[in-house]
């Protein structure tokens, strides 16, 4: 057991990664010299070399492309994309090559490729850097999809995704690098594709993912403390495979279900959540399924505007309650 | 907007373009001093220290109606354009009052009256967008010019190579501005590229291309004056600035990856210094003038500084405005959606 960040527990993973397997690569921009824009990569390429930590030029595009090949050819390239906000401009790689290359051409080969990168506000990045796009990778067959929330996850959920079969898109949140917690890299972690009950609760079950998820336990506590109101906690992990079976017992005890997410509502994760678990509990359900997600507008670099622009601590108990009223 | 503040004309001098520069300078050192003192939205500031002779150089050729798009680096180049430097650092703090009332910031700050269609967070963003202004200026035979600011590191992006193929394809009034400070981030120019004389790929699509050291403030201009005449005349060109990126990539870094040996260098080609002291060798301006001025400039930005400071914050309401057109509806926050579904149960 060891006491460290999610940015280290990050870094441990692709470190003991690339000591088991010669053929893991990182790839993308600033992660070598400079040690990743988050820090994550820092160190590493001392430790593995320059054939193996690449720094690129500023070239999106090619970088997720060269990382498709790359995985079709025997490596195992876990590429860095500096923000999700980019990623609009690896579309094509990742939507039309990665994720249909296994399909397309008949099963002959998979594209197992991590692009690792990070999204979120709270820094007043403004509205290129500090968005959650997981819904336009969640809307892609053939892509795989992880949001670690936790530092145990920031470790364990990246050494599995570095072991699936196909093209994994895992995306951290900026705003918990500097979280601390305990880690220890040999435990058995849950496995890849289940949710973890965070907090057994029987009035509300509050399914959520990323930040999003320390935000949903605050207001849990608060529930209960103030109101003595009992909410399950629910962490996806992954969005892509999703794991209805942990939730549909939860919510058929509780009878009210709410999805949290950083995103915006329309068209998004939780509303995707949402009307799988409208249409799958259907019969046990006493109000709708409420999505607090994210507001259908871009960020702002004022902080004020930030903040709330995307769910609060505040605003998910304040649901909850009007939800128990 | 004053007449002092107006941009430099054509013809300004090299006077002219030192006032310009150190205004540049003494803005962006206000801007790390509002990061220093906890006031600006968040720290993603990119200072344009070392790198005023582009902006100024190249604007000062720039006309009225003259369109153009800028980079993350982009306050010296608007400045230069005569913005309002009090509304620039009032966005820089996230203010109502700044240009674009604090939903853009250092990064998305625009003013479609000055003709800047805006900076941009995304590393080659801004560049088609000005094959666009000049096809609009084209096929409205408006004598107007568009220009793309942007950093080295853009050059690794595909859309320039798109952008500037279909500006030589079309003949379109259009400019390519490549400041060439070195760094994208941590990474040298020439760890980023096999061939690092940047303008040899223009001419390889048909521009009219050129490289000129960013040192000399006058060469910038005439560079630029003989660039944005042809380009306006519809011979798009290309041009790059070789300067030094003076301090680390935003407020935060500290450039652990360059030597301080290469950093005094790099420092040493300082084009406001360098003005300066071709100004008072010449004899065109006596030490205690340009003392005066510097002071003076001084004092304009002090200002904007306790103008940012004193700014309301944004109003809670305007956070649904300007996703769409004005006419339009706002969406709808998600608490009225929930307070309504949760009402009718
Ligand atoms: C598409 C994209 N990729 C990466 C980044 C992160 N980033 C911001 S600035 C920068 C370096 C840009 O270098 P350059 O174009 O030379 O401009 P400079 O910072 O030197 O002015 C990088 C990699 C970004 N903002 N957008
Ligand atoms: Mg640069």
């Amino acid at each position: 057991m060891i006491e460290t960040t999610y940015r280290g527990a990050l870094r441990q993973a692709l470190t003991d990664a690339m000591q088991e397997n010669e053929a893991v690569v990182i790839m993308g921009e600033e992660v070598g010299r400079y040690g990743g824009a988050y820090g994550v990569t820092k160190g590493l390429i001392d430790e593995f070399g320059e054939d193996r930590v690449i720094d690129t030029p500023i070239s999106e595009a090619a970088i997720v492309g060269a990382a498709v090949g790359a995985a079709m050819a025997g490596l195992r390239p876990v590429a860095e994309l500096m923000y999700v906000d980019f990623i609009g401009m690896t579309m094509d790689q990742l939507a039309n090559q990665a994720a249909k290359i296994r399909y397309m051409f008949g099963g002959q080969i998979g594209v197992p490729m991590i692009l690792r990168t990070q999204g979120g506000t709270g820094r007043s990045a403004g509205a290129q850097h500090s968005q959650s796009l997981e819904a336009y990778v969640m809307h892609t067959p053939g892509l795989r999809l992880a949001m670690p929330a936790t530092v145990e996850d920031a470790y364990h959920l990246l050494r599995q995704a570095m072991k699936q079969p196909d093209p994994v898109v895992f995306i951290e949140h900026k705003g918990l690098y500097t979280m601390k917690g305990e880690l220890d890299t040999s435990a058995e972690p849950a496995a890849w594709g289940k949710a973890r009950v965070m907090r057994e609760g029987s009035d509300v079950v509050i399914v959520s993912y990323s930040r999003q998820l320390h935000h949903a336990l605050a207001a849990a506590d608060t529930l209960e403390k103030e109101n003595g109101i009992q909410a399950a906690v629910v962490d996806l992990r992954t969005l892509n495979p999703i794991d209805f079976a942990t939730i549909r017992p939860l919510v058929e005890q509780a009878g009210r279900a709410m999805v949290v997410s950083e995103g915006v509502m329309t068209a998004g994760v939780a509303a995707e959540l949402a009307a799988r678990i409208t249409e799958e509990c259907f019969d046990y359900l006493e109000d709708p399924v409420v999505r607090v997600a994210g507001e259908d507008i871009p960020i702002s670099v004022s902080p004020l505007l930030e903040k709330h622009s995307v769910p609060t601590p505040e605003f998910i108990t304040e649901v909850a309650r009007m939800m128990l009223k | 907007m004053t007449e002092k503040n107006s941009m430099p004309g054509s013809n300004s001098g090299l006077p002219d373009l030192y006032r310009h520069m150190r205004r540049v300078r003494t803005f962006e050192e206000r801007v790390g001093e509002l990061f220093v003192r906890g006031k600006s939205a968040g720290s993603m500031l990119h200072l344009s220290v070392g790198e005023e002779s582009a902006a100024v150089g190249v604007c000062s050729h720039m006309h009225d109606g003259d369109t153009f798009t800028t980079h993350h680096r982009g306050h010296g180049i608007f400045l230069a354009r005569g913005a309002d430097p009090a509304r620039m650092m009032a966005e820089i703090a996230g203010k109502e009052t700044g240009y674009c009332h604090g939903k853009g910031g250092s990064m998305h700050i625009a003013d479609m009256g000055l003709g800047h269609l805006g900076a941009n967070a995304i590393v080659g963003g801004g560049i088609p967008a000005v094959v666009g202004a000049g096809l609009a200026a084209r096929n409205g035979k408006k004598d107007v010019v568009s220009l793309a600011f942007f950093g080295d590191g853009a050059t690794g992006q595909g859309i320039l190579y798109e952008s500037m193929n279909m500006a030589a394809l079309w003949r379109l009034p259009v400019m390519f501005v490549c400041i060439n400070n070195q760094y994208g981030m941590g990474t040298r120019i020439d760890q980023a590229t096999a061939n690092p004389r940047l303008h040899e790929r223009a001419e390889a699509f048909g521009l009219v291309a050129r490289t000129v050291d960013g040192l000399e403030v006058e060469e910038v201009a005439d560079a630029a004056a003989e660039l944005i005449a042809g380009a306006r005349a519809g011979k798009p060109a290309f041009l790059a600035i070789e300067c030094y990126r003076f301090y680390g990539h935003a407020r935060k870094d500290k450039s652990p990856y360059r030597a301080e040996a290469e950093e005094a260098e790099g420092r040493n080609k300082d084009p406001v210094l360098r003005a300066r002291t071709k100004l008072i060798e010449s004899g065109i301006m006596a030490e205690t003038d340009l003392d005066a001025m510097d002071a003076e400039i001084a004092q304009e930005m002090d200002a904007t500084i306790d103008f940012a400071v004193s700014g309301n914050e944004p109003q809670m309401s305007s956070m649904f405005r300007d996703v769409y057109a004005p006419e339009e509806a706002e969406p709808e926050p998600v608490r009225t959606r929930i307070e309504r579904i949760l009402a009718r149960q």
